[in-house]
């Protein structure tokens, strides 16, 4: 059979892969991108759809703000605006003591210009009037969205197609080799890749993949649990989260309450399944939020398949061990409104520029230089 | 299996639905000392087919007509099994994970363990869009049926039946002995074909007898019916006004205050499905079914299947799949069942089964057509029109159902694909010119029915 070649060959179809291939040929490099599946089927086709920079680590920040431009240019770089829109994003704080964390956040990362507004009690219910009383406050960042994941990604992967990468689908990867020093992929139908350089976007599997260049790290495995109303009438224009987590909402443009909260578990062969805990919670949080949602019906849950390193924070970098491998995995639930720059910043380093801020709370080496926290 | 302490803590066997499988199998469960739960949406046992009204007016024979015998025994063998099995009347399945079952009733949630599981969950219709399907006034056979036995409601006045299959003119001749004024029945299967499946058909010639009674009855009272007569579109500006049918070349168009349309039927598969059975496609029907032996045994161990919610088979077929799936549970549980009784049970439903394959030759189930306009609406839930589904389709060059359903939303609705997977199955696989056991089935998910938010929330750890 005869054996493909590239400069950079993705494992993975997701969106740090779609939007990293993109991004290589936009430079003009070639490219192959392998998808076990299809593309953007997995976390980042089903995840909630939160377009959010409110929240995240300090270090993320730079990511999030060059994120936040692409976002703004989707329909020209990738020929839909996957259903993209600002409608903000609002943290609740259901005490004092949560509150207070908000306006620390609010401070610390003032220099970000994220135009944060921190609102009391009052101010919720007169801007806000479907949430339910008693919430303290909130912190809303105007320029926060929310967008369709099942739309996106697909949406990137076809872009780069368009710019001359190479898609394979279906195509899992049974074990790789070096050849002249390049990296030699086979795939399980015997279909080989030949690349100077590999891109290891796969997600949840991005352990796994790095373990076969021998490099261990420490992802763990979750499986975000959410679910989606019946469509009702308007209620809230704003994405909404909660300080300390385990709830968040949107309402979509049809009228349907998406949400989520806590994690399910695995089924065989890479699938999963809502957690129950999980749904019960959800039921008693969401109406405790939205009183809407107490006459509500459910009408499909889900989970999806989530990397998450003990930091919080996505490998981004070069492998300590093997020349030319890059790891962009590990999102740790955070992956969708970052993935665009970081897919930019991938293909910036395959190409020997540097671009990542703090690129040493991404590397991949993090946890070898000093024991875990 | 009698009353030691410790097998009463044992999970129990449970069956799921009491329709005629559900109730036989719980009955043959009952009778070799095994007491059942079984878990019933309805209030009363006898599933869509035998469906019961809490307040019946007339006769049996009125309701039920040539069937009424039979629907009196599963009533009757129903009201037994309240008294002496674990019966839970109007009480949901909503999701399931390996060996415990997630019930809902009354906005309360319970959940069941099992140690072994008959699944009879039935059938609904099957439902394909066509040019004026969602206009008020248009419903499915089965709708027109369960308002006839269990509300003692006549949709119409006028009414037209049109579609294919046995069901068809049963109902036909029930609205029409109940007083409904039947204006035409346009069955889409050629007569030639009809005549072809007799030999098959003869394989149970009382029922066969009772097909050709509801047909000469209808003829006799001058109700016009058409073979090879194909809906063209139900006609109406607020609600259906009449039909337009092609008949033998020639287009006509019928007045008339409601239409009944039976494009067949359709198995409940999403209990088997959360439970990991191993599916197969069956071209007869269409569809994807959950796998079985011929005992019933899915593929999932400890998990049976019995009735039409396995593949339409019919209420006899699924009485005697429901005693035989139960003596397999029995039997995998190392008691004694009579061995010359599953012979029988064997004999029986390979007769039925030549029966019903006559039925499939006789009446074969119709399709989307192919060449419907870009304007037809196809999930009705979301709004998503065939011009949608090929546009996302040759874009993305979708060749999977879940794929579709991602970038278009079809079957993201209330029914969450119940109604619309058939025809957009049948739509894409034909727009990319692939196989339809080629493009998949969607994936479950719970809840298998809406419900409420706040009932999820009443679960306690």
């Amino acid at each position: 059979m005869t054996v493909l070649h590239a400069d950079v060959a993705i494992i993975g179809a997701g969106l740090a892969g779609t939007s990293a291939a993109l991004a290589l040929r936009r430079a003009g490099v070639s490219t192959i991108l392998i998808e076990r599946g299809l593309c953007g089927a997995r976390a980042s086709g089903v995840n909630f759809g939160g377009v959010r920079r409110q929240g995240r680590n300090m270090e993320q920040l730079y990511l999030a703000q060059r994120a936040q431009g692409i976002w703004a240019r989707l329909p020209e770089l990738i020929g839909t605006d996957a259903e993209y829109v600002r409608t903000g994003h609002l943290k609740l704080a259901r005490s004092q003591e949560d509150l207070d964390k908000l306006i620390a956040y609010r401070d610390k990362v003032r220099d970000f210009e994220l135009g944060l507004e921190i609102l009391d009690a009052a101010d919720l219910r007169r801007r806000f009037p479907a949430l339910a009383p008693g919430i303290v406050g909130g912190s809303l960042c105007p320029g926060d969205g929310q967008a369709n994941p099942r739309l996106l990604s697909p949406a990137f992967a076809h872009a780069a197609q368009r710019a001359g990468a190479r898609l394979l689908e279906h195509c899992a990867i049974a074990h790789v080799d070096t050849q002249a020093g390049d990296f030699l992929l086979t795939a399980v139908d015997n279909r080989r890749i030949r690349a100077g350089t590999v891109i290891n976007a796969a997600g949840a599997w991005g352990a796994v993949v790095a373990g076969w260049f021998g490099d261990d790290l420490p992802l763990q495995i979750k499986y975000p649990t959410m679910l989606v109303t019946e469509p009702l009438t308007p209620q809230i224009d704003v994405s909404l989260g909660v300080e300390g987590g385990g709830f968040y909402a949107r309402q979509v443009a049809r009228g349907n309450i998406v949400m989520g909260g806590g994690y399910g578990h695995a089924l065989p062969g890479d699938r999963s399944r809502p957690g129950p805990a999980a749904l019960a919670e959800l039921g008693r949080a969401a109406p405790a939020v939205l009183p809407a949602l107490a006459s509500a019906s459910v009408i499909r849950c889900w989970s999806g398949i989530e990397g998450y390193f003990p930091d919080k924070n996505p490998v981004i970098g070069f492998s300590p061990h093997t020349p030319r491998l890059v790891h962009a995995f590990g999102f740790s639930g955070g992956g969708f409104q970052i993935a665009p720059a970081v897919g930019e910043v991938l293909a910036e380093m395959v190409q020997g520029e540097n671009t990542l801020m703090m690129a040493e709370r991404f590397s991949a080496s993090r946890w070898s230089a000093r024991p875990t926290q | 299996m009698t009353a030691s302490p410790k097998a009463e803590a044992a999970p129990p066997m449970v069956v799921v639905g009491a329709g005629p499988a559900g109730v036989r199998a719980a009955q043959t469960l009952l009778r070799h000392g095994v007491r059942p739960v079984i878990i019933d949406e309805a209030p009363l046992p006898g599933g869509q087919i035998y469906r019961q009204s809490p307040a019946p007016r007339g006769s049996a024979r009125q309701r039920y007509g040539f069937e009424h015998k039979r629907a009196a025994a599963i009533h009757a063998a129903g009201a037994r099994l309240r008294e002496q099995a674990d019966y839970r009347a109007r009480t949901a399945v909503w999701n399931a994970a390996p060996g415990r079952l997630d019930l809902v009733r009354d906005g309360e949630l319970d959940s069941l363990p099992y140690a072994r599981l008959l699944i009879a969950t039935g059938a609904t219709d099957r439902v394909l869009p066509f040019p004026g399907w969602v206009l008020p006034g248009v419903f499915s056979l089965g709708g027109a049926q369960i308002a006839l036995k269990g509300q003692h409601c006549l949709l119409g006045p006028r009414i037209v039946f049109a579609g294919t299959g046995p069901l068809l003119y049963l109902v036909a001749y029930q609205y029409a002995r109940a007083g409904g004024q039947v204006q035409a029945v346009l069955d889409s299967a050629p007569l030639s074909r009809q005549a072809g499946a007799l030999p098959a058909l003869m394989n149970q010639p009382g029922m066969l007898a009772k097909g050709l009674y509801y047909l000469g009855w209808l003829r006799a009272r001058g109700v016009p019916m058409h073979h090879s007569a194909s809906l063209a579109a139900a006609l109406g500006a607020a609600r259906v006004e009449g039909v337009r049918a092609r008949i033998g070349g020639a287009e006509r168009t019928i007045a008339c205050d409601a239409l009944a349309v039976g494009h067949g039927l359709r198995s409940e598969t999403q209990l088997a499905d959360l439970l990991d059975c191993a599916f197969g496609f069956d071209a007869a029907q269409r569809a994807w079914l959950p796998q079985r032996d011929a005992d019933g045994r899915s593929s999932v161990v400890g998990v049976y299947l019995a009735g039409d919610g396995a593949g339409i088979g019919g209420a006899i077929q699924a009485e005697l799949s429901g005693e035989r799936g139960a003596l397999a549970m029995l039997a995998d549980s190392g008691i004694d069942i009579d061995r010359a009784r599953l012979r029988r049970l064997e004999r029986r439903q390979a007769a039925l089964s030549r029966f019903r394959q006559g039925l499939d030759r006789a009446f074969p189930l119709p399709s989307v057509d192919r060449d419907c306009d870009d304007s037809l609406i196809v999930c009705r839930c979301e709004e998503i029109r065939a011009g949608e589904l090929r546009a996302a389709a040759a874009q993305y060059a979708i060749d999977d159902l879940n794929r579709l359903k991602a970038l278009t939303r079809i079957g993201m609705g209330l029914c969450q694909g119940r109604m619309c997977q058939g025809g957009a199955a049948e739509l894409l696989a034909d727009c990319r010119g692939i196989p339809l056991s080629a493009i998949g089935r969607l994936r479950s998910q719970a809840p298998i029915k809406p419900m409420p938010l706040s009932t999820l929330g009443e679960a306690r750890p």
